[in-house]
């Protein structure tokens, strides 16, 4: 097989597995800091791992699909997980998703056509006692509301 | 005869010694410790459901249908990861566990509707009978999971997946899979692949091939151990689903490689549907390759030849002739040809293809009935040279382990070997003990899959330069004499003491430094002192060549070279450890059991003792030649002079197999009679006057011996599709000739050979209906064969040491021919490609390619998949290039599946001093861009054309 061309992708990738691959299962720090450097992880970077890591391209595959928190295209500008466990649910998250669903103008797992927000879901963000609960780029947000939901978008619409 | 049904006993073989005894069902059973409950069931006889379970791959437990309640413990433990315990009492049916286990199946089925899925499925999935088992009913949840819906079927479902049937052989439908994981399993544990996954979670989980690509694009092989693994309709042989299933099964000997996998041919009338390997077989123990598994197509391909042929000249067009009058031909023109130019005019060639029995026939017919001694076989291009080295270290001309001793192997050490291309299945059993933690030294010019593939790493890569094995191996035996590193009370007891003080004087000598020979061979010193040290040091050292040590003008030497090594590190006559030989052909070991060597008759006992001739003149009624007679390029060498005039050639194409294809022809071209006995009209039939149509094995009875020395039974699956299994055609042929031979059956040739052969002393058909297999020696010393020879001491008394001077081939590089070719083979296409190349095979394969180094295209301009011109002093032909970093730079390297490359008309005519086996490892060449094929390529087609015109019967006129 002829070696990949060495793009830009492919340098960046190798240098970071170069830098985690002495760690031990080295395979899911690689993919973090790859997401982490990319905002997603680019199909090219799974086949530069699984060959400097001597893995199949399918385990590297089957590792990466299996978290939904790897995203094989970037997301929006910010990033918007709202939680639909049970304990939010009770507290009323369903109502507060449907609003902020129709002031996006877009489904979960979706991003917003100027690129500003993605909208995801998510199962439980260990903070049950402040319920219903979102987090924002990396920042959890407690006792959410009709008040708070329209402040959220209004921010990432900014 | 119905079909061979094997046991799945659901998990692998404990290999613990301690026993232990439980009560299933209230049968009492005793297993080794380690063993899972579902194995043990089965043993008494209680089988249990299951779905992810097969006694192929480790225990999973996530099916969750093979539930059971042990009497003293709560809950219902999955049977198959639970152990069985001393005393324990299992019961394997109740109410609860029904109802449980019918409730799975009840999930199960609300996203994968049986027998109501778009497939209507064979009806034999174990999914299905599983379903019945449970007595699964009424559906509460429905049949139309969201998953498994087909477009149109009332809705437009999203998650519909496309079947993928990019794949030639089997199909892949996602709707069917249950996820269970034999699939991914097969591939890891098994074939160790790695090519299959499962994608995402929940109820998004599905099986794909590498990253949810179509087969064909993915790393799959093809080997079909998914396919055997799953338990649905998912994967499928799509055989299988245009011809429906099979209605019996016999089993018989893969007729492809030297590894020699049992299969059971699979029958639906006089149809084969389908090959699966066969659990029973020693050599594979039921794993399978893409060829064995698939590729079995040529059989019924319509360039089969059914009726035998004749014609005077060779411009002349085929005459259909009956079997009668084409033999009573080939008779008389023998006859006619030995009258006018002598005795010595005529000869045979043996084929490593046809059955021990068949070859047997033909060397008898050369001695007995040309009374000459004339015969060769395909051997002497690819391993002859392993028969000369290793009689004269160990005194005999065959691997000394048997397959299973990889088991036990710490260190090995590859050489001039491709296993995963070449001998797959055996392959993946190395693959999987490198899993397991053995070390790998490969010894390559090019970079072959072993040195990195998903999960091994060899440990050290000797890229030498073409043609200077003999120089590392003895650099490699340098290190370990000077660095004391041999084994000294071994060399003590079983070899002779003065005769390694000699060659260890040798090979200390400075020239034969890892330094000095460092330099020339292109590898770095350092590695080979560490690939020593890892090989004298590492544990049980285990040695696997090919026909990268032989084919060389010092094959001979090198394989001498490797001898010495083993026996000065004291790695031979125990499990784990020896010196093996990865025979190409599927009897290429039994063809030169058989007696196909000019110099020898069966057994190896050369032609020249009294006593072993007197054996064959008594029985065959005949006075035997006491000289050697021809190798085939002495034949060829003869022809051109004139003194040679006619051969029997059964199942070898030496046109596009031998080297220096120019020179083949022309003396093919200067002969009389030329019979080719062939399924096909070969390259070589283009100058054949008579031609036999051959059987292919499925169509006869017999023996093939693989290269761990087992006998394998071959046995009769369909009729001779020409009326005649080969060996019935040489029989007739020997009668035409005027011999009385009687044979009505292969066991009977078989007893022949044990009887005048003590190393088969003990085999015959009924034996090895009884034991399966055997690995000869065996007779009444060894009664059940010998898995691992030299046990006690070596075969010829002393293990003996050589010296392995190594001497540079004549064939340099220059500036006229700056690189080295070399050759070698690829998964999908096997030798010359005349059975795979009629196959679906092609899908991979549908060219051989040139591979060269980045730096060399460079230079010369070439760009990937341009046409290029391959030169030698010997010929020139043209191919499309591939660019790659797996050969080093100055050197290149190219298969020969193909007969339109023709890669032979480059090689030369150098060859092993010791027995004529061709360099084809190394050729001088020059490489240039070219347009297209070459001017020899474009006339050889159209001759090769008109060659094969098979004139039409004369209609009468009214």
């Amino acid at each position: 097989m002829v070696q990949a061309q060495g793009t830009e992708v492919s340098a960046r990738t190798a240098e970071i597995v170069e830098r985690l691959a002495g760690l031990e299962g080295p395979l899911l720090p690689i993919l973090h800091e790859v997401q982490a450097d990319f905002g997603y992880l680019p199909q090219e970077s799974l086949t530069v791992i699984a060959h400097a890591l001597n893995l199949s391209r399918a385990e590297v595959h089957g590792v990466a699909s299996f978290y939904h928190d790897f995203r094989k295209a970037p997301a929006g500008r910010h990033v918007l997980k709202l939680c639909r466990a049970e304990a939010c649910q009770s507290m009323g998250s369903d109502a507060v998703a449907e609003r902020i669903k129709r002031l996006l103008g877009i489904d979960f797992h979706q991003t917003t056509l100027d690129g500003a927000v993605t909208l995801e879901p998510v199962y439980c963000l260990g903070l049950c006692a402040c319920a219903p609960s979102a987090m924002l780029d990396g920042e959890v947000i407690g006792r959410l509301d009709a008040a708070k939901a329209d402040e959220i978008v209004a921010e990432v619409r900014a | 005869m119905g079909l061979v049904h094997e046991i799945d006993y659901g998990t692998p073989e404990s290999k613990a010694e301690k026993q232990v005894t439980l009560i299933v069902d209230g049968k009492s059973v005793t297993v080794p410790e380690g063993t899972s409950i579902m194995r043990a069931s089965m043993e008494a006889g209680v089988e249990i459901p299951k779905l992810c379970a097969t006694d192929m791959v480790d225990a999973f437990g996530s099916c969750r249908v093979c539930l059971v309640e042990i009497e003293g413990r709560n809950g219902m433990p999955a049977s198959c990861t639970t152990p069985v315990a001393e005393g324990i009492v299992v019961k394997t049916q109740s109410d609860r566990l029904t109802a449980v286990r019918r409730g799975v199946m009840e999930l199960y089925a609300s996203d994968h509707a049986i027998g109501r899925g778009e497939t209507a499925g064979t009806g034999a999935s174990e999914f299905d009978k599983v379903a019945r088992d449970v007595g699964l009913g009424d559906l509460r949840y429905g049949s139309d999971g969201r998953n498994h819906l087909a477009p149109g079927n009332g809705s437009l479902n999203i998650d519909y997946i496309a079947h993928d049937e990019s794949n030639p052989y089997f199909t892949y439908d996602p709707s069917q899979c249950i996820v269970c994981s034999r699939c991914v399993r097969a591939c890891e544990d098994v074939q160790g692949t790695f090519a299959l996954t499962i994608e995402g979670r929940g109820f998004e989980s599905r099986m794909v091939a590498s990253m949810n690509e179509s087969f064909i694009e993915s790393e799959c092989v093809s080997c079909g151990a998914c396919v055997q693994a799953c338990p649905t309709d998912a994967l499928r042989e799509k055989s299988v689903l245009e011809l429906g299933m099979p209605e019996r099964s016999t089993v018989t000997t893969c007729a492809y490689c030297g590894v020699g996998c049992s299969f059971k041919a699979e029958v639906k009338g006089d149809e084969v549907v389908r090959m699966v390997p066969y659990k029973g077989g020693d050599a594979n123990h039921g794993h399978s390759c893409v060829k064995g598994r698939f590729a079995y197509g040529y059989a019924t391909h319509k360039d089969r030849i059914l009726k035998p042929m004749i014609r005077q000249k060779i411009t002349d067009p085929w005459r259909e002739v009956s079997w009668e009058e084409a033999l009573e031909y080939t008779a008389s023109e023998f006859h006619r040809i030995q009258y006018q130019y002598g005795r010595g005019a005529v000869g045979g060639i043996t084929s490593s293809r046809c059955t021990n029995e068949e070859t047997y026939l033909v060397q008898k017919l050369v001695r007995q009935g040309f009374g000459n001694n004339n015969v060769d076989t395909c051997a002497r291009v690819c391993h002859s040279p392993t028969g000369y080295g290793l009689g004269q270290a160990f005194g005999t001309s065959a691997g000394t382990q048997d397959f299973d001793s990889i088991e036990d192997t710490d260190v090995v050490l590859l050489i001039g070997a491709n296993p995963t291309d070449a001998h797959p299945v055996f392959g993946s059993r190395m693959k999987k003990r490198l899993r397991e933690g053995a070390r790998l030294i490969v010894l390559d010019p090019r970079r072959i899959d072993l040195v990195r593939t998903p999960h091994v790493e060899a440990d050290f890569h000797l890229p030498l330069k073409p043609g200077t094995n003999v120089a590392v191996l003895t650099a490699l035996a340098h290190v370990i004499v000077t660095e004391g590193l041999f084994d000294e009370a071994f060399i003590r007891e079983r070899c002779d003491w003065a005769e390694f003080q000699d060659w260890a004087s040798f090979v200390a000598m400075p020239e034969n430094s890892p330094e000095t020979v460092g330099a020339y061979a292109g590898v770095d010193p350092e590695t080979i002192r560490g690939a020593a040290r890892l090989y004298a040091t590492g544990g049980n050292g285990a040695i696997y060549y090919g026909l990268g040590v032989t084919e060389h003008s010092q094959g001979s030497t090198s394989v001498m070279a490797i001898a010495n090594l083993a026996m000065a590190t004291g790695n031979i006559g125990r499990r784990g450890v020896g010196v093996n030989p990865l025979r190409g052909q599927n009897n290429v070991q039994g063809s030169c059991d058989m007696g196909s060597f000019p110099h020898e008759l069966p057994g190896y006992r050369h032609i020249s003792g009294d006593a072993v001739r007197e054996i064959y003149e008594s029985l065959w009624g005949v006075k035997l030649d006491n000289e050697p007679g021809l190798r085939i390029p002495n034949m060829l060498d003869a022809a051109v002079e004139g003194s040679f005039k006619g051969i029997y050639i059964q199942g070898e194409d030496i046109l596009q197999s031998d080297p220096d294809t120019r020179h083949v022809s022309a003396g093919l071209a200067a002969m009389e009679c030329v019979v080719v006995h062939d399924l096909f009209l070969n390259e070589t039939a283009r100058f054949a006057h008579v031609f036999l149509p051959g059987s292919t094995f499925l169509e006869k009875d017999g023996t093939f011996t693989n290269a761990e020395r087992r006998i394998n039974l071959v046995r009769k699956v369909l009729e001779p599709k020409a009326r005649y299994a080969d060996w019935e055609a040489t029989q007739a042929l020997a009668r035409a000739l005027g011999l009385d031979w009687n044979y009505t059956h292969p066991s009977q040739i078989m007893d022949e050979i044990s009887q005048t052969t003590p190393s088969f002393a003990g085999v015959s058909f009924d034996f090895l209906e009884r034991v399966g297999s055997v690995q000869w020696p065996c007779n009444e010393k060894t009664p059940m064969g010998t898995p691992i020879m030299h046990i006690d001491g070596f075969v010829r008394g002393k293990g003996k040491f050589i010296r392995t001077e190594y001497v540079a081939t004549d064939e340099k590089t220059g500036p006229r021919f700056p690189l080295l070719l070399t050759t070698g083979r690829i998964l999908s296409q096997y030798n010359v490609g005349a059975q795979t190349r009629r196959t679906g095979n092609n899908a991979w394969h549908e060219e051989d390619r040139l591979e060269i180094h980045p730096h060399d295209a460079e230079q010369r301009g070439i760009r990937n998949e341009d046409w290029v011109r391959v030169a030698s002093r010997a010929g020139s032909t043209s191919l499309r290039a591939l660019i790659t970093d797996r050969v080093a730079p100055g050197v290149v390297y190219t298969t020969f599946h193909h007969p339109d490359t023709q890669a032979n008309v480059i090689t030369t005519d150098f060859s092993d001093w010791a027995t004529n086996c061709p360099e084809y490892k190394v050729t001088a060449v020059q490489v240039a861009p070219s347009n297209g094929p070459s001017e020899w390529q474009e006339e050889y087609e159209d001759l090769s054309r008109r060659s094969r015109v098979i004139a039409k019967p004369l209609e009468a006129a009214e």
